[in-house]
């Protein structure tokens, strides 16, 4: 954990030294957009569907469905992320 | 300078620091959750400090991944902050001391806040304002969460194991304009599906950092 922390700093701080020029780069800019995309589309599948080795569809499934209404209609962070645990709590309840 | 703007832009920062805060209780709780101590998720706060790399690595470790995995996909999401250092560094323009410590509060926010004005000197304002409000409500939030989450029913009952993924999904919905991330979106999360039987839990997540790796350089 103390090693990703300062790693996270690393990367901070070696964007406010490298020279500007490395932003200018194509290629650094396009792998900097979508790496972010790609993790987080992964996080989003796996965390909704697997647990462990297995995929298996249960109430997150409902949980992510209503967040992502949530999130089409303009609704903060928070209220997503509400949404979804309420939905899968009230199945889960059922 | 106009005192006007400069307090304007100090009162948004703030303000954007007390809504991260709230986002900070969230986290808190989820890494509770996730079995993370009240410390530990203090720590990640206060140390790592970005938190789409905080939610990945408490999420990755809750799911089995290991602390390995988790913090291989927690610094592969940092990494775009030294994209948002390399915009800031002319602006800024810091050495020593100062440096270091503006470094610590390159995130999303204190970039949109830097960027955002008209002027450098408004811009510096941005940053300093917004990037010190999300750090200390981040990591008031962050407590309050843990706290919570210490003495609340189990996670499953409250459905915080859905509240991870839609947290992600909150985070990536503001970067899908396009087709392109469109389809490294599907190509990555199609892959990381694929191999989950098959390999160690968080590795499908570093397949899918390959995945764009190799979209991108293309």
């Amino acid at each position: 954990m103390i090693g990703a922390a300062v790693a996270c700093y690393v990367l901070k701080f070696a964007g406010l030294s490298l020279p500007a020029r490395v932003l200018a780069n194509d290629r650094v800019q396009r792998v900097g957009e979508l790496l972010p995309v790609a993790l987080l589309a992964t996080l989003i599948v796996t965390q909704t569907v697997t647990s462990g080795h297995h995929i298996g569809i249960d109430a997150r499934v409902a949980g992510i469905g209503t967040g992502a209404v949530a999130q089409q209609r303009g609704a903060p962070f928070l209220v997503v992320v509400f949404v979804a645990a309420l939905t899968a709590a009230l199945l889960r309840a059922m | 300078m106009d005192q006007r703007e400069r307090r304007g832009i100090i009162r948004d920062g703030i303000g954007v620091g007390i809504a991260t805060g709230a986002y900070g209780v969230s986290f808190g709780a989820i890494s509770v959750a996730a079995g993370l101590s009240v410390l530990q998720t203090c720590a990640l706060s206060l140390l790592m400090f970005t938190g789409a790399s905080q939610f990945a690595f408490v999420g990755v470790i809750n799911g089995g991944g290991g602390a390995f995995a988790g913090a291989a996909t927690a610094v592969l999401l940092g990494s775009r902050n030294a994209l948002y250092g390399l915009r800031l560094s002319p602006l800024l323009g810091l050495g020593g001391p100062r440096k270091a410590v503006a470094a610590q509060l390159v995130i999303d926010e204190s970039t949109a806040m830097a960027i955002r004005p008209p002027t450098p000197e408004l811009g510096r304002v941005g940053f300093w304002s917004a990037g010190l409000g999300v750090y200390v409500f981040w990591n008031l939030g962050t407590l309050m969460g843990a706290l919570a989450g210490e003495v609340l029913p189990s996670p499953r009952t409250l459905g915080l194991d859905a509240a991870v993924p839609a947290a992600f999904l909150a985070l990536l919905a503001p970067r899908m304009r396009g087709r392109e991330p469109w389809t490294v979106a599907l190509v990555a999360a199609a892959v990381a599906l694929l191999s989950v039987p098959f390999v160690p839990a968080g590795v499908p997540v570093l397949l899918a950092a390959g995945v764009a790796i190799v979209m991108g350089v293309r």
